[in-house]
């Protein structure tokens, strides 16, 4: 499907031609790259002949950090990867160190773990949806978002401290206890969500304007998700019904009963549609949780200094972007020898030059959109 | 001009209007900010302003023991504490408590590691400035009494 595409947009008689290429850099400070990403565009006239990422502007060292620091002061790092989706972080960590030690987590915890971490991954496919638009050249639809968004972030900051940045989760439970005042806010802002969505769609998806710009542009064929290890919304707009909370469920996922949503075209309109089901869905997760918030404790006791055995372990997470894997080696020490992350974001851009080439530019800023890309956890 | 074509300009004026209507009603709807510094917004109980440290009630001195447990916790080193015994008491009082705020995260970790309950966050949220040294070099101690009011001076 990829190659008649570029076919019929090539203009075939001048490519090549060296009088009329001409290269173009994308970044690394441009709006539509959101965040420093440069993308070296070798152009021919308005089709792009290839495009080459350059990555590391934003580089921390954040796997070597990890490594001169404790178990409990990496945590705060771990917010810093992905902005978009701390929480995520935050519960990859935690699950690590706690399947390292063996300690146990209080049921209110969990469920306290996943109500938290899916309204983060409403306010990141929020976020999402805004930059996405944007790229696209709406502005209105922007606004709607961040005023939904917005909601989240104030219920979520009455709990954890913070906006965007959480270090909320604790090594065998949380660090604040939710009280009624957040549940009935969290209940509130489903039953808002229900009834609002409706007008996304109203706004976008049956707008004439932004259907032709995202169908059948970018399309990522099956064959190519596992070629590039893509994951995510990215992969489930492809077709593949793949996601970490099924197929390796941790925390209290596989009492819960939601859907995983599935497109089966692999164009940047299929990886929306998931996206806003994504949003109903972890609507649905949140109902469940708040009504089935058991009673009792949210920490189980744990050790001050931090030692896990030797050995190593990895955990796997979903995050809105997609798996997120951290793999981590003990050698019985408070500090860890080695950390290594394995983001969604890195694998899921490493598909982009293929899919920009032969696209006019302003189709592959849509494709770039469309990937959701952290630029901060692409580089960490 | 060809049917299609006509149907297509037809839906795409459908779609035009249905996304006005959401614009329109929602330019009647109130406005979502807080129009700050003329009103302020409500800051929520759990604000993680920047730590500040915690007064004895009986004697409005710190309740800090000068452990150290805050500094060892922090992941970026932004604290630094010095305590000493002041003549007759049975614990440590710190002399000298910095916090570089320019290097804090607001992770949380001292408050939590703290075994007296001696650090807590501020509600502080007009953080800005022009000058680095007021962030770089915030003195903690000098919001509590300290029962080494001579050695304070010099600093």
């Amino acid at each position: 499907m990829f190659d008649s595409q570029t076919a019929a947009t090539y203009n075939l008689e001048t490519v090549g031609d060296q009088e009329n290429d001409f290269i173009l850099n994308l970044g690394p400070q441009h709006p539509g790259t959101h965040g420093v990403l440069r993308v070296v565009l070798h152009m021919d006239g308005e089709y792009i002949l290839s495009a080459d990422p350059v990555l590391g502007y934003g580089h921390r060292m954040q796997e070597k950090i990890a490594e001169t620091l404790t178990y409990t002061q990496v945590l705060p790092y771990m917010a810093r990867m992905d902005y978009l989706s701390a929480l995520s972080y935050n519960q990859a960590w935690v699950c690590l160190v706690e399947k390292m030690c063996g300690y146990e987590v209080p049921r209110r915890a969990e469920y306290i773990r996943v109500l938290t971490t899916e309204l983060n991954r409403i306010s990141s496919h929020f976020l999402w949806f805004g930059a996405f638009l944007l790229d696209l050249g709406a502005f209105t639809p922007f606004l709607h978002a961040f005023e939904d968004r917005e909601k989240i972030l104030d219920l979520l900051e009455t709990l954890t401290g913070s906006r965007l940045t959480y270090c909320f989760f604790r090594f065998g439970g949380v660090g604040a206890d939710v009280d009624s005042v957040f549940l009935k806010g969290a209940q509130d802002f489903v039953d808002h969500m229900r009834s609002h969505l409706a007008s996304y769609h109203d706004l976008v998806t049956g707008n004439v304007i932004f259907q032709e710009r995202t169908r059948d542009v970018g399309v990522i064929l099956p064959f190519d998700t596992w070629g590039y290890g893509l994951t995510g919304p990215v992969l489930r707009g492809s077709g593949e019904k793949y996601d970490v909370r099924l197929r390796e469920p941790y925390s209290i996922y596989p009492e819960l009963d939601f859907e995983i949503p599935v497109e089966q075209t692999g164009d940047c309109l299929a990886r929306y549609l998931v996206r806003l089901q994504e949003i109903e869905e972890s609507l649905n997760i949140i109902e469940q949780t708040i009504a089935g918030m058991p009673e009792g404790p949210i920490r189980s006791k744990v050790p001050k200094i931090i030692k896990p055995p030797e050995g190593e372990a990895t955990m796997s997470v979903e995050t809105p972007r997609g798996e997120l894997m951290i793999y981590a080696v003990s050698d019985g020490s408070k500090i860890p020898y080695r950390v290594k992350y394995r983001v969604p974001s890195f694998a899921n851009l490493s598909i982009f030059s293929k899919m920009a080439k032969g696209q006019l530019l302003a189709d592959a800023l849509a494709v770039l959109g469309s990937l959701d890309l952290v630029i901060p956890e692409v580089d960490r | 001009m060809n049917r299609s074509y006509a149907k297509d300009i037809a839906t795409g004026l459908a779609s035009l209007l249905t996304g006005m209507k959401v614009t329109m009603t929602t330019m009647l709807t109130k406005g979502h900010t807080v129009e700050w510094p003329r009103e302020a917004a409500q800051v929520p109980l759990m604000f993680r302003g920047h730590i500040q440290l915690v007064a004895n009630k009986d004697n409005g001195f710190a309740k800090c023991i000068a452990c150290g447990a805050c500094a060892r916790a922090c992941p970026s080193n932004c604290i630094e504490v010095k305590g000493a015994k002041p003549e007759g008491a049975k614990k440590k009082s710190p002399t000298f408590f910095m916090l570089d705020f320019t290097t804090c995260s607001l992770c949380g970790l001292c408050v939590e590691s703290c075994p007296v309950v001696a650090i807590t966050f501020s509600r502080d949220y007009a953080l800005a400035g022009f000058e680095l040294q007021p962030f770089a070099g915030m003195d903690l101690l000098k919001d509590v009494a300290s029962p080494f009011v001579e050695e304070r001076n010099d600093i």
